[in-house]
């Protein structure tokens, strides 16, 4: 079963790797507020009535 | 317009609308096939032979509906939450015509018997190594766009797609290494049980990565942007991805269990089968709970009831799995219909109609509209589809479980009751019926293809302005 020794070393190397990563998140910030994000992405308004309303903002801002 | 003041829209609408076109081509050979099962005359030629049309079919499921699905969503996705266009136009362009190439190639090479015969990963190694670049091109994309975005916190969507992403690179490396002979065949440089291993290490951890945790990224998206809650609980989506993400690369050796695979490496990857379940059921949770206090929602709109259901077929399926990887229960379902019933259960119900309710969600957006052409039709989609999954997955439980026993039965002598023969005689009516589950899950598809081409006429392409980003970011 040769290929195991492949498949587990990347394994280990691999969760090391997303300790890593979650090590970065930590220090970075990522987790500092876990109940903002949640309420941002409903804030960002993606309806086609808020796009056409960006677009005119746009023209009259470029217009003035 | 200047560039950099608008989403890029124009990759998510091509990628929306091949996923519909390559859902119907992908499903339709999937209803072909289970015909053949049904009539073995209708197995014509080499060409159209179930043995070529199979692969066909779950390539095309999976890489070219569920893929196209995945990189319209994470493209709309990584933009809107990140609040900036993407990395690169050019390089996202790049993407979508490479990835049609790579889904062209496929189509024309399956058929014609040329197959590096992998599961999953057929594809010759002229397409392998494409299918390489493109995916690099890919990751740069989408990553790039994160590297510039303007809110800090990266939103739980992307993670995921972020993991899926990578995931599928050290995947797709490491189990297509090959050796060319010619143009068109070369060899798995892995042999016997070795090769085994590495395919299902592959196979299953595209389970994982592929059809799971880009999936998931989709749900976390769309789920709440269509409920218009916030998701049940946020912090618990965090803990899901890290969860799942730590515990997913062994469940592999399931596939094996009782071949000449060690029984140790069967054991594991029974063992860590069955922690999966943890972390998928949290998805599942934290998805349905979103709509709590909200469930009035569900009676009137039929996207919400595709992205609900997707997750309660997520949550089945995800127990189903892990119960099936215990090698007891295995013995009786392993090499049966069952597992074809499961592997549905998740393909159809939790990652089909999850892209459906989200690719709802997205066209009206993408051209221009308040909403799809007819939304009574949409809810007709959510009927047929619904009824489709539940005929397939049904027939193929009650075929699997009789196969299993017949297979398995001995008289006092110690010889077989039934011969092979007699199985398939036994299961043939609920062949019958899996084929007609199939045939309207495909319809369903073709409704859907109606309803965006009669919203996508009706509207035209926009691509949305960039909003200011919020005071706190």
């Amino acid at each position: 079963m040769e290929s195991l020794y492949i498949l587990i070393p990347l394994s280990v190397v691999l969760v090391f790797l997303i300790g890593l990563i979650f090590w970065w998140c930590m220090r970075s910030g990522q987790f500092d507020d876990l109940e903002g994000p949640a309420h941002r992405i409903l804030q960002d308004d993606d309806s086609v009535a808020a796009a056409a309303q960006q677009i005119e903002a746009g023209k009259q801002k470029t217009t003035d | 317009m200047d560039n950099q003041t608008t989403y890029n829209y124009k990759v998510v609408r091509q990628f929306a609308i091949m996923t519909v076109v390559w859902g119907i081509v992908g499903m339709l050979v999937g209803v072909v096939i289970a015909s053949q099962l049904s009539w073995p005359e209708l197995n014509f030629g080499p060409y159209f032979h179930f043995g070529r049309l199979r692969a066909l079919h779950t390539s095309a499921v999976i890489f070219a509906f569920g893929g196209s699905g995945l990189m319209a969503t994470s493209f709309y996705v990584v933009q809107r939450t990140c609040n900036t266009r993407l990395f690169s136009d050019k390089l996202a362009a790049f993407v979508f015509w490479g990835w049609q190439v790579v889904i062209l190639s496929v189509i024309v090479t399956y058929p014609l018997g040329i197959t590096f015969n992998k599961e999953y990963a057929e594809m010759e190694w002229p397409i392998k190594i494409l299918v390489a670049i493109v995916w690099v091109a890919y990751a740069i994309v989408f990553f790039g766009t994160i590297a510039k975005r303007k809110v800090k916190h990266i939103y739980v969507a992307n993670w995921f797609y972020g993991a899926f992403i990578l995931a599928v690179t050290l995947l797709h490396v490491v189990n297509s290494a090959f050796v060319p002979v010619s143009l068109w065949k070369s060899y798995s440089v892995y042999a016997g049980a070795v090769d085994a291993m590495v395919q299902w290490w592959y196979g299953h951890n595209a389970v994982g990565f592929f059809l799971t945790a880009g999936f998931l990224g989709m749900m976390y998206y769309f789920v709440p942007k269509q409920a218009g809650r916030p998701i049940y609980s946020y912090r618990l989506s965090v803990v899901h991805f890290w969860a799942l993400i730590f515990t997913y690369m062994w469940a592999g050796p399931h596939h094996l269990h009782y071949t000449a695979l060690p029984d140790w490496t069967q054991s594991l990857g029974m063992v860590f089968s069955l922690i999966l379940l943890a972390p998928s059921w949290g998805g599942m949770i934290n998805g349905i709970m979103t709509l709590s206090g909200a469930w009035h929602k569900l009676r009137t709109d039929p996207v919400l009831k595709f992205l609900i259901t997707a997750l309660s077929f997520y949550g089945m399926s995800t127990f189903e799995g892990p119960m099936m990887a215990i090698k007891t229960v295995n013995a009786l379902s392993h090499y049966t219909d069952w597992t074809v019933g499961h592997v549905h259960s998740g393909a159809l119900g939790w990652v089909a109609m999850i892209t459906i309710g989200s690719i709802y969600y997205l066209i009206p957006r993408l051209f221009g509209r308040e909403q799809m052409w007819s939304v009574r039709l949409i809810e007709t989609h959510f009927w047929i589809a619904t009824l489709g999954v539940v005929l397939y997955i049904a027939s193929m439980w009650i075929a699997g479980v009789t196969e299993g026993l017949m297979w398995r039965a001995v008289n006092p002598d110690g010889t077989l009751t039934y011969a092979f023969i007699d199985a398939v005689k036994a299961t043939h009516p609920y062949y019958v019926i899996r084929f007609l589950g199939g045939l309207m899950f495909l319809s369903g598809m073709v409704l859907m293809l109606y309803n965006v081409i009669r919203t996508a006429s009706a509207g035209r392409p926009v691509d949305a302005a960039i909003p200011a980003v919020h005071a706190h970011a």
